[in-house]
């Protein structure tokens, strides 16, 4: 840090090495800074799934082998597991963005500090335990829960509804578990279009239905996609959710996987199917990103 | 939902004029427009000018149906608007912000009120061409809105405003993103876009050089409240009240003493000779209206003189401006061309100078608030 101008006697232009010095001294220090979340990423992350990866192709006698995606083939159970998987993330996603368009276009028409409030009404939820609030849904939904006590009682029906303990419970508890992942993306999105917009429609001769499906909803398109995919990726891989309220009828690939290590101990079974899932999720995710230009979303481009 | 005059080509619309009666809006206890009366003529181009808060987009988000007011009247020729919603007024709007839509190319943007009409898809694509023709943007049909400056995006705004041939045209500061000297330029295409078609426009702005260039009257507009309403020419010669003279060109006011038989006087010269009804009573002088006087007046009936005494002297390239005070409590400012050669270049502070104003520059108002 000494040197002076003069010192600078390797290069033709005046300070020319030492300042390309100090540029290479300033990124070293950049990447420094990234070089922790870099060696965790590895440790947690790439390791680990090398290593499931790994396993998976290992058979039962320690040899390489097929036989955990071959077995995938033959049983039938295991194709059933990935349908209710994709079928329950799917119902899911659904269920969000029909609740949660609505939410998140009252939050945004609001102005910003009373849409603050309700935010928080979303987000409060958010913050409390997975697992509490699923048993809370147990307790509401069940047999003898505050749900049909209070539709008997009122004489709405007369047996009470099977709420739980089926796919009913399941999407019930999960929506709701993954509504603020939809509603977040997509009320940001809203909030950016500006009001002008709507007038603009408005001006053109849109009446307030056409102005909200041709400019609206196109507008507000991004963040609900971006929503949906964080949900429905979200869901494929749920265990503590479909277990509790599904009550042993929704069988996910997150439930199935535990069942094979708990029963069986076999980690190459186990293995096998964690890749599968990742795999599927990833063609999924490309062929998305693909057909629905997904950069866009998920970078906020425009 | 369309008359068969909006969509028949080549037939330029029909302008209708605006009438607005007892207008007021309030926001709370706030008069964002206090009982505003207002005819706009038919073909005319009228601007709303004043300061920010004034009241001016208020009323023309009135004229456009995106506020709902407490009470009064707005027609569109014979035709009550008060009720109507925005969609079923058929004027066109130039926003601010453009309000382009950004998932929609630029020929699909201006063909956006033609498909709510029911335009077909042939006519539709002839008369966006037309449009774009005539913004000079023919060829960039097929950009995405991203893809536009911001001169080129007030020019999609501007041709989907009008592409659907509405009667009425109205623009709130679309000028004001743009430089200055793009903006410039635009106001002079948009005063020949307007003699083009012949729609009656309410143009919004609070920039009075702008107001000056284009308007055929201006109605000046401060505290909800019309201020004046008339030629670009008489208001700035002719300012009705202490808020017009301020707030347009640059101005002093001196406050006038009136004797006896009603005429008014400044520091023991006459001013006016006929009397006036009681009342307190200024002279507001514009700096480009004196002069320095180095002779005696020639035709002392013609110019009113103010001796002073230079107080500070700018020079601007063009124009100097210099400060005289004329009495112990008052200053005046003037202006005048320079040239390379003249002895004023060289006023200093201290200077005695002599400063005259025809008497047909005389303006004299009512004493009052300037805001």
């Amino acid at each position: 840090m000494n040197s002076t101008t003069d010192s600078d006697m390797g290069s033709g232009l005046l300070n020319e090495t030492l300042l390309r010095r100090q540029e290479k001294r300033e990124q070293r220090a950049l990447l420094s800074l990234a070089l922790p979340s870099l060696l965790a990423v590895i440790a947690i992350i790439v390791i680990p799934v090398g290593w499931l990866f790994y396993l998976s192709f290992i058979g039962d006698n320690g040899q390489l082998s097929l036989e955990h995606y071959q077995k995938m083939i033959e049983y039938k159970s295991y194709l059933r597991t990935f349908t209710t998987t994709f079928q329950v993330s799917l119902l899911t996603t659904l269920l969000c963005i029909l609740i949660g368009y609505p939410l998140a276009y009252f939050l945004a028409i609001l102005p910003a500090r009373v849409a603050g409030f309700f935010m928080l009404a979303v987000l409060l939820p958010f913050w409390t335990s997975l697992l509490v609030r699923t048993y809370a849904w147990l307790v509401l939904l069940q047999k003898n829960g505050i749900l049909n006590d209070f539709g008997m009682a009122a004489g709405l029906w007369d047996e009470p509804l099977k709420l739980v303990h089926n796919l009913t419970g399941t999407l019930i508890g999960m929506a709701h578990i993954m509504l603020p992942f939809l509603v977040l993306p997509l009320y940001g999105s809203m909030r950016k279009i500006e009001r002008d917009m709507m007038h603009a429609a408005a001006n053109l001769g849109a009446s307030p239905i056409q102005a909200f499906w041709k400019v609206y909803f196109p507008l507000s398109l991004s963040g609900m996609v971006a929503g949906s995919l964080i949900v429905f990726v979200l869901c494929l891989g749920f265990y503590v959710t479909p277990a509790v309220l599904g009550g042993g009828r929704v069988v996910m690939v997150a439930t199935q996987i535990t069942a094979i290590l708990e029963n069986q101990y076999n980690w190459g079974a186990a293995s096998a199917l964690g890749v599968v899932l990742l795999v599927a999720t990833l063609i999924i995710l490309f062929v998305a990103s693909k057909v629905l230009k997904l950069d866009a979303a998920l970078f906020g481009k425009h | 939902m369309q008359s068969n005059a909006d969509t028949q080509p080549s037939e330029k619309p029909t302008a209708l004029p605006i009438r607005i009666q007892s207008l007021t809006k309030k926001y709370g206890k706030f008069y964002a427009l206090d009982s505003v009366d207002l005819d706009i003529k038919s073909g005319e181009f009228l601007t709303l000018l004043g300061p920010s808060g004034s009241g001016k987009t208020t009323l023309l988000m009135a004229i456009a149906g995106f506020n709902r007011p407490d009470a009064g009247s707005i027609r569109f020729g014979d035709d009550e608007m008060i009720l109507t919603p925005p969609h079923k007024r058929n004027v066109g709007m130039v926003f601010q912000s453009y309000a382009l839509f950004p998932h929609m190319t630029v020929a699909e943007n201006v063909a956006f009120p033609l498909k709510l009409r029911g335009v077909s898809a042939e006519e539709s694509a002839e008369r966006v061409d037309e449009a774009l023709t005539t913004v000079q943007l023919a060829s960039l049909g097929a950009r995405g809105i991203e893809e536009l400056s911001g001169g080129q995006r007030q020019r999609v705004a501007l041709a989907r405003a009008f592409v659907f041939r509405p009667r009425i045209l109205l623009m709130d500061e679309p000028l004001s993103a743009l430089d200055k000297k793009l903006r410039e330029q635009m106001q002079i295409e948009l005063k020949h876009l307007h003699e083009q078609l012949g729609v009656t426009t309410v143009y919004v702005t609070h920039d009075q050089r702008e107001a000056l260039t284009m308007s055929d009257r201006i109605a000046v507009i401060n505290h909800g409240k019309l201020a004046q309403v008339d030629t670009p020419h008489a208001i700035y010669n002719r300012p009705a009240n202490a808020f017009v003279a301020d707030f347009i060109g640059e101005s002093t006011m001196l406050p006038l003493t009136r004797n006896g038989s009603g005429q008014l006087s400044f520091a023991g010269n006459l001013i006016s000779h006929d009397p006036v009804s009681a009342g307190d009573y200024s002279l507001v002088i514009r700096p480009e209206r004196l002069s320095v006087i180095r002779e005696t007046v020639s035709d002392p009936q013609q110019t009113l003189v103010f001796s002073g005494t230079i107080r500070e002297f700018v020079f601007q390239g063009d124009t100097a401006f210099a400060l005289a005070s004329i009495s112990d409590r008052h200053d005046v400012s003037f202006r005048f061309a320079t040239d390379s050669a003249s002895s004023e270049n060289s006023l200093r502070p201290g200077d005695p100078v002599s400063l005259g104003l025809n008497r047909s520059d005389v303006i004299i108002i009512p004493r009052g608030e300037v805001q």
